[in-house]
């Protein structure tokens, strides 16, 4: 079909440009972007506006975090792409799909979400924990526990652990759990907010740095929501920075360091201000 | 003659008062539950029922017993026995600390569990079921053992409509200004809110969540 309107006297050339176009045109559908915000706004019913205009996409493989101040609309924006929360205009479209289109169950159960306060189930061990999403959809009990097993590996948790219930855990270890139920049922998108907020520097320097080591395996669709621009440049493939309920922009990490946008700009000088990598701090 | 001897030599019609009284208590508890729960949980999740259903329990709470009793007595299919009576008055008043304590303990699990359950892809009835009873439990139980010490205390008064129980000891004590006769009902009607008290208590910190 690809080649329909071709000629049929194609050299061999002709064929492998052919082959490539065709391979493209595949890879087109894939290119389509993981989640992608139409015009999306969000008004509390009070009237408050909390998101306006917000067009933003968010391509395959890419870890797009979300960059900003708190009741800048960031967490919001994460909310309403497993529609925990509705927009009141516009549209949100996951792998090219309207969200309110679709059996919101079957959405959420294709996205892994990992929250600020972790949100475990404190009556439920390490091991349903991670389990939680095969087992409500029903997966055998064998295969749960074999993925289980599987995913306490990949994150760092020793298998002794299983047993135990989340108070028991170090924050540290309680995020990775978080993480691995995130994972359990292999979603292809994962959404993170302040995942690592309240860990103390060190684990926060580990989990971020396990986090980019199984990015580069997984290659999951990750939306990452942060106020640190430290943890934005380093996990970042882009960031985008928001205000007010306003996108401003979204740039890669090398170019929001060079950024001349006053917020942007803002941003990186408390942030060397706060590594004392300040020139002007250190020459006087 | 004192309250021990009284107590060994009527001790076959205290026993039956006794088991006459914890029928009572325990059919108007299992009722209470089953219609309180469902309805704390139905106004724990539709805010909008709270006030009328809240409102409406505390209602019914406000009316003296004795008067409750009396009002339902010319009920036809309840009147013709006095343990029927006795058992929908009691199962009545049971309702308040069961749907107040099942909406309170709902109402009180943590919001990011509930947030991040629904974002995993529960459906209501898998929230219900894995995550809100089970976190609310302790406290719904907790509401359950007030009405149980409630109803074992008001149990006593269905004697007055003739619906039996440790409560006919205390009236005839009563009638007969007779002491011993009193205590003879009081004392085991003590022991028994006592004793429910205690072991729904214990269920309470097993089940509480750590």
């Amino acid at each position: 079909m690809a080649g329909a309107w071709k000629t049929s006297t194609w050299s061999r050339s002709d064929v492998a440009v052919n082959l490539i176009c065709w391979a493209d045109m595949n890879r087109d559908t894939r290119d389509e972007p993981a989640i992608e915000f139409r015009d999306v706004s969000y008004e509390l019913p009070s009237g408050q506006r909390v998101l306006s205009n917000l067009n933003l996409q968010v391509q395959r493989g890419e870890t797009l975090v979300v960059l900003g101040r708190s009741g800048s609309g960031k967490t919001t924006t994460l909310k309403l792409i497993n529609r925990l929360l509705r927009p009141t205009g516009g549209e949100v479209r996951v792998n090219g799909a309207g969200t309110g289109q679709r059996d919101v169950i079957r959405l959420r159960r294709g996205i892994g979400y990992v929250i600020q306060e972790i949100g475990l189930l404190p009556h439920f061990t390490v091991e349903r924990n991670i389990g939680i999403v095969p087992s409500i959809d029903g997966w055998p009990l064998d295969k749960i526990r074999a993925r289980t097993q599987e995913l306490m590996q990949m994150v760092g948790l020793e298998s002794q652990l299983a047993p135990r219930y989340p108070h028991q855990l170090s924050g540290g270890q309680r995020q990775r759990v978080g993480v691995a139920r995130a994972l359990a049922a292999d979603p292809a998108i994962l959404l993170m907010d302040e995942p690592f907020g309240a860990l103390d520097p060190l684990t926060r320097d580990d989990l971020q740095r396990e986090f980019l080591s199984l990015q580069q395996r997984l290659h999951k669709t990750v939306v990452f929501v942060t106020h640190d621009l430290n943890e934005a440049l380093r996990l970042a493939s882009r960031v985008a920075l928001m205000e007010a309920g306003e996108l401003i922009t979204v740039l890669s990490p090398q170019e929001f360091l060079r950024s001349t946008d006053p917020l942007a700009a803002a941003y990186v000088r408390a942030f060397r201000a706060g590594t004392g990598l300040d020139t002007n701090r250190g020459s006087s | 003659m004192n309250l021990f001897q009284f107590l060994a030599q009527n001790f076959r019609q205290v026993l039956q008062l006794t088991l006459e009284h914890l029928w009572l208590v325990g059919v108007s508890t299992v009722l209470a539950a089953l219609i309180g729960i469902p309805l704390g949980i139905l106004i724990a999740h539709r805010p909008v029922l709270n006030r009328p259903v809240l409102g409406g329990a505390n209602i019914i709470q406000t009316i003296p017993s004795l008067a409750l009793f009396g009002f339902l007595l010319p009920v036809p299919w309840l009147g013709d026995r006095a343990e029927r009576l006795a058992i929908l008055a009691l199962t009545l008043y049971a309702l308040l600390p069961v749907i107040r304590n099942t909406f309170t303990g709902i109402r009180g699990v943590d919001p990011a569990v509930v947030e991040s359950a629904r974002g995993m892809g529960m459906t209501g009835r898998q929230l219900l079921w894995q995550v809100e009873l089970p976190l609310a439990m302790s406290v719904i139980l907790s509401g359950v053992r007030v009405a149980v010490v409630i109803s074992v205390g008001l149990a006593t008064i269905a004697a007055a409509i003739g619906a039996g129980g440790l409560g006919e000891l205390i009236f005839r004590g009563l009638a007969m200004v007779n002491n011993q006769l009193i205590l003879a009902g009081a004392i085991p009607a003590a022991f028994l809110a006592l004793f429910a008290d205690f072991s729904l208590g214990w269920l309470e910190r097993r089940l509480r969540p750590q």
